[in-house]
């Protein structure tokens, strides 16, 4: 749109134009500040409603606007000179000789990773590293590596994907608080083990059930549907007070075990046996290095697949459906290997996610999840496995990092709290990304199979599914 | 005359109101180029989609005999069928490739069954069986000798899109070939290529007829490409057939003339005589 204000041959900046635009930006956004900021409705301690104005904070949202739009009119000149452009060039080319250490250098760091934290910051201050950010970050990648299975190589947009990691997370629940206790109880320490293969073959059938009717959708019904699909999950464990036990949800769920030693204060426990001092820190520990070997597999099966007849066939569907057909591809079948894989893999995570938390409701699943591993799959690139470790990070270790940065409590007041600002910031990150890399970070496909030479296809080319 | 490969008896479909085809009979013989023409909005395609399964035909009956005297009804397989258990394999007017794949991954694609057959449904393939690397291998071989039958085997690993117009309309035709199909129908091969590009397909064709494996069912507007080539035409104008034969046959039948040129019956002794017929 800027675009077309310009003449494209002026190559000077147009001041008086970007300070027009700019004011305008600043002006529509003091517009819609007046009633969303500037005004604010509290209770006072008489529970009586009270207006507070706070016209400061609209001038300083309004001023932000102005600078940012400045800023961004700026950068389209430059873009437009072309200066940017070679810039990126040579950033690309540095890209290129350090992409072979990246992959091993990324592995080693993620190994050690709760080691060099606990030896920072001591058996107490890590769990903190290691569970918010390291576990956190990991179950993210884990969830959007499977679900890159459905929406980046096969091009089926599921929006309801937290569905499955539900149903992983309350099939460990169910059947390690109220079928193993009581059938086979001498398998109790070893329940996380047993389940984690059953969550993520439940979670692959309700992939399979929900995908047999909802499958000859396409588009934007193959959303919806989903959608409504994870809401109805979400909602059946609300309601099914007797299975579920509702929004109480299920509590004391049993903690995984060091492969049969749990990990407790008594004799037979993890510090005991090791002769160590007992710490919760070991137990997170295993956690972190459990989910990473999850994902890792996760990733291992994904690149397999991806070369075999199974994973050309999703991107083809990706690609053409009709042309699938007419090759004799069943795509009935195909999409629902897709959906069913990917769903097994939300149930391993699900499984992890109970273990860990020792306790889980129906707020756990809300649509917001289903909606942020998606951004994860979106922003790192459709398809790329790279691009959701980097998404994955940027956006759950960002908001963590939120929490952590308490010295804007002091700009901005004590009853300030970054972690509150956490949906604006992810819209922002969303809607600069769709303005600098509408394809994602890594928006490159990779040939699944070479004959010569390995040539990176662009993005441009690449389709995006219809179903 | 040989055997028909493929006999279409009574073939109608309705849109609604709209008839493309109307009650459609003839037959495509084995070892033999057929061409399919008449003019824009005949119902050409809509043909081509009945046989593979696009459309199901509102009425009539598609029998199509194997070599091995196995006879399958088109009419009553579900898409993927037609082309995996009847090896019917077909090409698009609008080009569909996979755009972002490589030239080389399409004609794997176009391998789907087979290998999935080979990689044991994904699970001897994860497991990295050595049988099924030995297949992988011989569908990697079979892509390789296309791509050099259609000249294109210097360009195997870029993108599909990425080809110019001509070399995707043959890189369709090897896509659908490694199907192993024993009917091919291409819908409009020549469409948009030079006349040199012409010339080749008309030698790709020829060859892959002469191979001995696949017959083949040809729509098409060049009128050069149809009278150097096809052994049998058949005319379709509104949905009907009007005219059936070798192609010195049909190039003389008034009623072909005539829809060609857009005239009346009564008119057609007037433009055969203007024709110089
Ligand atoms: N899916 C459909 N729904 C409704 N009408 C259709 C459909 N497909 C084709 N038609 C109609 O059927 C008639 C025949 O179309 P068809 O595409 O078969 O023509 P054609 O002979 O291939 O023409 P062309 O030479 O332009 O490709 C046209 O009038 C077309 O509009
Ligand atoms: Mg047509």
């Amino acid at each position: 749109m800027k675009q077309a204000t310009h003449s494209p041959s002026s190559d000077a900046f147009n001041l008086v134009q970007a300070l027009k635009d700019a004011g305008f930006a600043g002006m529509v956004t003091f517009g819609l500040c007046v009633p969303i900021v500037a005004f604010r409705a509290e209770q006072d301690m008489a529970n009586k409603l009270v207006l507070q104005q706070r016209w400061w904070m609209a001038l300083v949202i309004t001023g932000l606007v102005i600078v940012s739009r400045l800023l961004f009119s700026l950068h389209q000149h430059s873009r437009r000179n072309d200066h940017a452009h070679q810039k990126s060039a040579a950033f690309a080319g540095i890209l290129e000789q350090i992409k072979p250490f990246l992959a091993p250098l990324g592995f080693g760091f993620i190994t050690i990773y709760p080691l060099v934290m606990l030896a920072m910051h001591g058996p107490g201050g890590s769990i903190k590293w290691i569970d918010n950010f390291g576990i956190q970050i990991l179950i993210y990648v884990m969830l959007g590596w499977g679900l890159n299975i459905v929406v980046g190589l096969a091009g089926l947009l599921d929006l309801g994907y937290v569905a499955f990691y539900a149903v992983g997370a309350y099939s460990y629940a169910l059947i390690a608080t109220k079928v193993i206790p009581e059938t086979f109880p001498f398998l109790g320490v070893w329940a996380f083990w047993i389940c984690l293969p059953i969550s993520g073959l439940l979670a692959a059938l309700w992939g399979i059930l929900l995908g047999f009717p909802v499958l000859r959708l396409r588009g934007d019904y193959l959303a919806i549907v989903t959608l409504a699909f994870g809401e109805i999950i979400r909602l059946v464990l609300i309601n099914w007070v007797d299975f579920s036990n509702g929004y109480a949800g299920l509590s004391s769920i049993p903690r995984p075990s060091f492969f049969g030693i749990p990990f407790n204060a008594s004799d037979t426990g993890f510090a005991a046996v090791f002769n160590l001092e007992f710490s919760p820190i070991y137990r997170t520990i295993f956690l972190y290095y459990v989910i990473l070997v999850l994902s890792l597999m996760t990733a291992y099966v994904t690149l397999k697949l991806r070369r075999l007849p199974v994973g050309r066939a999703w991107e083809a569907l990706r690609e053409d459906e009709i042309a699938c057909r007419s090759l004799g591809i069943n795509t009935t079948i195909t999409k629902l290997t897709a959906f069913a894989i990917g769903a097994m893999f939300g149930g391993f995570a699900g499984c992890f996610f109970a273990a860990r938390q020792g306790f889980i409701s129906p707020e756990s699943f809300v649509f917001h999840e289903s909606a942020q591993i998606l951004a994860i799959v979106v922003l790192g690139g459709m398809g790329s496995l790279f691009g959701v470790v980097v998404a994955s990070i940027a956006l759950v270790g960002g908001i963590e990092i939120l929490r952590e940065l308490d010295f804007l409590k002091e700009v901005f007041g004590p009853t300030f709290d970054p972690s509150q600002y956490r949906m604006l910031v992810f819209g922002v990150a969303m809607v600069l990304m769709m303005l600098w890399k509408p394809r994602g970070l890594i928006s490159t496909r990779d040939p699944s199979m070479i004959y010569k030479e390995r040539k990176a296809i662009s993005g441009s080319m690449v389709q995006e599914g219809h179903g | 005359m040989t055997m028909p490969l493929l006999t279409i008896e009574h073939l109608t479909m309705r849109f609604g109101g709209l008839v493309a085809v109307n009650d459609l009979s003839f037959d495509v013989h084995r070892g033999e180029i057929t061409a399919l023409i008449g003019p824009n909005g005949a119902g050409k395609t809509t043909v081509f989609n009945c046989i593979t399964g696009f459309y199901k035909p509102t009425e009539g009956r598609l029998s199509l005999k194997h070599p091995d005297n196995q006879t399958y009804l088109l009419e009553r397989l579900p898409d993927h069928h037609i082309n995996w258990k009847a090896k019917v394999a077909r090409t698009f007017q609008n080009i569909r490739l996979f755009q972002g794949m490589t030239v080389l991954e399409n004609l794997l694609v176009a391998q789907h069954n087979p290998l999935m057959l080979a990689s044991g449904y994904s699970i001897l393939g994860l497991l990295g069986s050595k049988s099924y690397a030995r297949s992988e291998k011989a569908a990697l071989d079979k892509a390789v000798g296309w791509l050099e039958r259609i000249n294109l085997i210097e360009r195997a690993d870029d993108p599909a899109g990425d080809l110019p117009y001509g070399d995707q309309r043959r890189l369709e035709i090897a896509r659908a070939m490694c199907t192993d199909p024993v009917l091919l129908c291409l819908d409009e091969p020549a469409a948009g290529l030079n006349p040199r590009e012409s010339l080749e397909l008309n030698a790709l064709l020829t060859s892959i007829r002469a191979d001995g494996q696949t017959s083949l069912l040809l729509i098409e507007h060049d009128m050069s490409v149809v009278m150097a080539i096809s052994d049998h035409v058949v005319v379709l104008d509104y949905g009907v057939k009007i005219s059936d034969g070798a192609p010195e046959e049909v190039r003389n039948d008034p009623r072909v003339i005539a829809a060609y040129l857009g005239v009346d019956d009564d008119e057609v002794a007037a433009v055969e005589a203007e024709v110089g017929l």
